[in-house]
């Protein structure tokens, strides 16, 4: 059996909550705060600890800006984010596919 | 190893929830094809009273007070199929626990308003040319690409029905002075069908 290359399974993406993260900053551009926490069932402590994590990492970036007078945090997968992501999910498909 | 799988099924399922607008319900189909029914009976009923045969197929000149009769008949209706079908998808948003103002809702809505608002302005300028039975058949094909393309975004099934609408738009147009009767099976019909179809599968 061919050996797998499992340096690719990235540690940063362990988590449930930063794979829930990241899997819809790779299709959508920007997410603000309230859509990804409802999206992702989370409370406010857990989504931004796991962001602020993400964004120390450069894996996402984060706009803070003003509707109204609600100040409204959003997040953008950095390129670097992308492709660490990109790779992380190759790992898991060939885990899976070939054990 | 199982981890690793669920994993995948985790990303897969969050990518799909949060790129796809998920909260539209088949229920806002159900309705807004009521109301049409309703919008298309009364329409007939207008011109029934005014001894108008819609089905000759020829430009007509219709009375200005048949012309606002029918507009107010088109708005009446217009309005409340789009009511019902925010009602519907708001209640559905609300019973998925899902974000209904999202990237998608948005996308979804501005994939469907370009063709719409040029097929507006289009239905508008044929009624200003008095090419009344023209109207019907250029509201099924306007609707019918508007639904073809916000199927990127929603569920798969308004492709389809996307592809129905268009296909009655050309007949309408073909057996011209028919054009109410495919109204109705479109607008009616097509979306009571459609919406309890998909209300069913996406429960």
């Amino acid at each position: 059996m061919k050996d797998i290359d499992i340096s690719n399974i990235n540690k940063d993406f362990e988590s449930r909550v930063r794979l829930g993260i990241m899997s819809i900053l790779m299709v959508n551009e920007w997410v603000n705060f309230n859509d990804m926490k409802q999206m992702l069932e989370l409370s406010d402590g857990n989504l931004s600890s796991h962001t602020t994590a993400l964004e120390n990492k450069h894996y996402l970036e984060v706009r803070k800006a003003f509707v109204g007078k609600k100040p409204e945090t959003s997040y953008r997968a950095t390129v670097e984010g992308k492709l660490s992501f990109q790779k992380h999910v190759e790992a898991l498909a060939a885990l899976i596919g070939k054990v | 190893m199982n981890k690793y799988e669920n994993d995948i099924t985790h990303i897969r399922q969050m990518m799909e929830r949060s790129s796809t607008f998920i909260s539209l319900s088949g229920l806002s189909g159900v309705g807004a094809g009521l109301v049409a029914l309703v919008g298309c009976l009364l329409t007939f009923y207008i011109l029934g009273e005014h001894q108008i045969d819609y089905f000759d197929g020829k430009p007509n000149y219709y009375s200005y007070q048949v012309i606002m009769q029918l507009a107010g008949v088109a708005s009446a209706t217009l309005i409340l199929a789009i009511a019902s079908g925010i009602y519907f998808t708001v209640q559905k948003s609300k019973k998925l626990g899902f974000p209904l103002w999202s990237s998608a809702t948005r996308n979804t809505v501005n994939a469907a308003s370009f063709p719409l608002v040029i097929g507006g302005l289009f239905c508008i300028i044929v009624t200003w040319h008095h090419l009344f039975y023209l109207v019907a058949p250029c509201m099924l094909i306007f609707y019918g690409l508007a639904l073809v393309s916000a199927s990127k975004y929603t569920h798969k099934d308004i492709y389809y029905l996307g592809v129905f609408e268009l296909v009655l738009g050309i007949f309408a147009t073909i057996f011209v002075g028919y054009g109410l009767v495919f109204w109705g099976i479109g607008f009616g019909i097509l979306h009571i069908i459609y919406g309890i179809l998909i209300h069913q599968k996406y429960k």
